[in-house]
């Protein structure tokens, strides 16, 4: 074990290097370059084993990935934003073809207007691609998750992203603790394949025309795949857990055991999040954080089980899903609960677009719009934090 | 490297019979020759088109070497991953074998679409052939017109009608574009040509680094001809010097095939409905236009060979 100060991207690089996967197929993009940069030398000094390929865009990137997974190699890319926008359309083939690889994610915000800061509507926009997603609140889960989940990744036979927030993460030393190469190595394992094609004695077809017929099977599959990666995942984090005492689970629970009023949320904002509870619990008020880890596979279990007690609850979307009903994380989270007997009162708050900062004050805003809704106050359904209207 | 059509006979095709494509398919034979020439440790990458489609209707498949496809515009950039893999796992010791990689598309697929991903890859040195099966038009998806389209052709996005006459712009010379990045071997070859075009694979398969072919293959669909003419079609156009057999070995032009009795493009554009309104009408005017580029072209391409460029 080692003490570091890395930013989420030196982590995350870090992590890719103890990985030192086969294969890394990466296009530059702000925030996320500096993954790239630093794995490049890493391979220049000889550090990983890795053949590199610098591409000419995001798409040939993943396209690359899905080529050299088809060929029994372990494979990782990074990106961000208008890349992971790019890369829209080889995202599903990744996940149609069954394909283990990790992305390491840098959550940025989408044209137009361009703007280079965080929030989480690119990988939003990419919730339906079959794709697991984890989301770091620091440094050290951005470095944990990434070890993680291309261990999750290789086991449920799905790809993965895992994301930390755009500069807030990826440009902020923060402090980490890194676990020995070797643990790393031991803890991933070998990589597997159940087939490749560089197996010319057993030639085989990866792609094919799937008609009327089949498609919908095969679709079928790959949904199966995602509820097992559930399973996967809680495995990984366990062993995870257990090896190297750092917990994680689909979600965090801060405060929830008796709390009256929450916030649920992803990513970095959880850090502030959580020094407001804790000022508020000083102040006697009921109140908890449930961050999600794992927004795909959706952990409906947890996330009913740790709101079933909840009865004012605050949801925080870092992007807007622009369906005027209500944005990503609002409409899974009030969807989760519906069948629930007993559920709160959920109100959704759309916050941070394009990088605006996240105060103190505008969580603790919506703790007191939900005290407010508490007392027979009218609050709207959808509403919009730190925006001038 | 000799071909000998008695030992190409006895091989086995690795583009099995029983694939749906068209009765007189040129694609089809394209890849079918590219196969015979690779033998059988070869792994293959598709873009989306014809070839594709007609090959591996689940859960049947034509292809008797590994195959991967994934999108219409990143059979090269898919190929560069396979490649890649091939390159780390064989320094670890896990892949032993010497392997082909070729990657094909369409002109679609290539000229269009995917020249972003061919370029790349060709300028990242990748050991890979890249094939391009040239029929002139996006025939999978109804005839549209592609980039390769030549220059009065009448496809379903350039029809001919009332005051446009077909395709009102040249075709892009993509071979010239593959030359321009500099890589070790680029050529220009056509389906009737068998001979040309199987040697041609195979010293370009001989050859380390990044290569590209671009293999005439006429479409009886999309071109409106009889189907049992399409190696006649593709011999036409070779003859014409519509489509000169040339090849770039590191920059240096060698046209490997001067047709003896040379046929006025006239001829071969007659055989093919895709042109049947340059006969009526005004059109005349763009017939002489298509036979001065030929011409152009052939003469630029004998000036190149004989400066040794």
């Amino acid at each position: 074990m080692k003490v570091a100060a890395k930013t989420a991207n030196e982590a995350m690089a870090e992590a890719m290097r103890q990985i030192n996967p086969d294969v890394v197929a990466a296009y530059p993009i702000t925030p996320s370059t500096e993954i790239v940069q630093i794995f490049s030398q890493f391979v220049a000094d000889g550090l990983v084993d890795t053949e590199f390929v610098p591409v000419e865009s995001e798409h040939s990137a993943l396209s690359a990935c899905i080529g050299a997974a088809a060929a029994g190699a372990r494979v990782m890319t990074a990106t961000s934003s208008q890349g992971l926008a790019l890369m829209n359309e080889v995202l599903f083939v990744a996940a149609g073809l069954r394909l283990p690889m990790v992305i390491c994610e840098i959550a940025r915000t989408l044209s137009a207007p361009i703007n280079i800061h965080c929030d989480h509507s690119d990988t939003m926009d990419q919730r339906d691609t079959g794709w697991m997603q984890f989301y770091a609140e620091d440094s050290q889960e951005a470095y944990d998750l990434v070890i993680q989940a291309m261990k999750i990744s290789e086991e449920a036979f799905l790809p993965a992203m895992v994301s930390a927030d755009a500069f807030i993460l990826s440009h902020s030393l923060q402090r980490i603790e890194m676990l020995d190469d070797k643990d790393v190595q031991s803890f991933i394992g070998k990589h597997k394949t159940p087939f490749s094609v560089l197996d010319t004695d057993h030639p085989i077809t990866v792609g094919p025309l799937d008609l009327q017929d089949y498609y919908f099977e095969h679709k079928r599959a790959e949904a199966e795949a995602m509820i097992e990666a559930y399973k996967v995942i809680k495995k990984v984090f366990n062993d995870f857990g257990k090896k190297f005492g750092r917990k994680y689970g689909l979600i965090e629970e801060y405060k929830m055991k008796d709390a009256k009023r929450a916030i649920v949320l992803m990513g970095s904002t959880a850090g502030t999040a959580k020094e407001v509870v804790d000022s508020l619990r000083a102040d006697g008020e009921k109140v908890g954080l449930v961050k999600v880890y794992a927004f795909r596979p959706w952990p409906a279990e947890e996330i009913n089980k740790a709101l079933r007690n909840v009865e004012y609850l605050g949801v925080m979307d870092r992007a807007e899903g622009m369906s005027g009903f209500g944005a990503p994380l609002f409409t899974e989270v009030r969807s989760s609960l519906y069948d629930e007997n007993k559920k709160p009162d959920t109100y959704g708050y759309v916050y941070g677009l394009g990088g605006r900062d996240v105060k103190i004050e505008d969580i603790k805003k919506v703790f007191d719009d939900l005290k407010k809704v508490e007392v027979g106050e009218k609050l709207d359904r959808n509403n919009y934090l730190g925006v001038r209207e | 490297m000799a071909v000998n059509l008695k030992e190409l006979s006895k091989q086995e095709d690795l583009f099995a019979s029983g694939h749906r494509a068209c009765a007189g398919c040129g694609p089809a034979i394209a890849v079918r020759q590219a196969l015979l020439a690779a033998g059988k440790e070869t792994v293959v990458s598709f873009a989306t088109g014809c070839m594709e489609v007609v090959s591996t209707i689940f859960p049947y498949t034509a292809w008797k070497v590994p195959y991967i496809h994934s999108l219409f515009e990143n059979s090269a950039a898919t190929m560069s991953g396979v490649e890649a893999a091939y390159n780390a796992l064989k320094r670890k010791g896990k892949v032993k074998k010497d392997i082909n990689f070729i990657a094909f598309g369409g002109d679609g697929g290539t000229y269009d679409i995917g020249l972003q991903a061919l370029s790349g890859a060709m300028e990242r040195g990748h050991n890979m052939l890249y094939i391009c099966y040239d029929n002139e038009a996006y025939m999978n998806t109804g005839i549209q017109r592609s980039s390769a389209t030549p220059y009065g052709a009448s496809t379903t996005t350039s029809p001919s009608g009332k005051v446009i006459p077909g395709k009102t712009r040249q075709r892009k010379d993509l071979t010239e574009i593959m030359a321009a990045h500099n890589i070790p071997y680029v050529a220009q070859a056509s389906i009737s040509d068998w001979r040309d075009y199987i040697t041609k694979v195979q010293k370009a398969l001989s050859i380390e680094g990044p290569k590209f072919i671009v293999v005439f293959a006429p479409c009886q669909l999309g071109w409106y001809y009889k189907k049992e003419n399409t190696i006649k079609i593709a011999d036409m156009a070779v003859k014409s010097r519509f489509w000169p057999l040339y090849e770039v070995e590191n920059g240096v032009h060698k046209i490997t095939k001067d047709p003896k009795t040379v046929i006025p493009v006239e001829e071969w554009l007659k055989l093919q409905g895709r042109f049947r309104h340059l006969f009526k009408g005004g059109n005349k005017k763009i017939i002489e236009e298509i036979q001065e580029e030929v011409n152009a072209r052939w003469e630029r391409l004998k000036k190149l060979e004989k400066a040794g460029i």
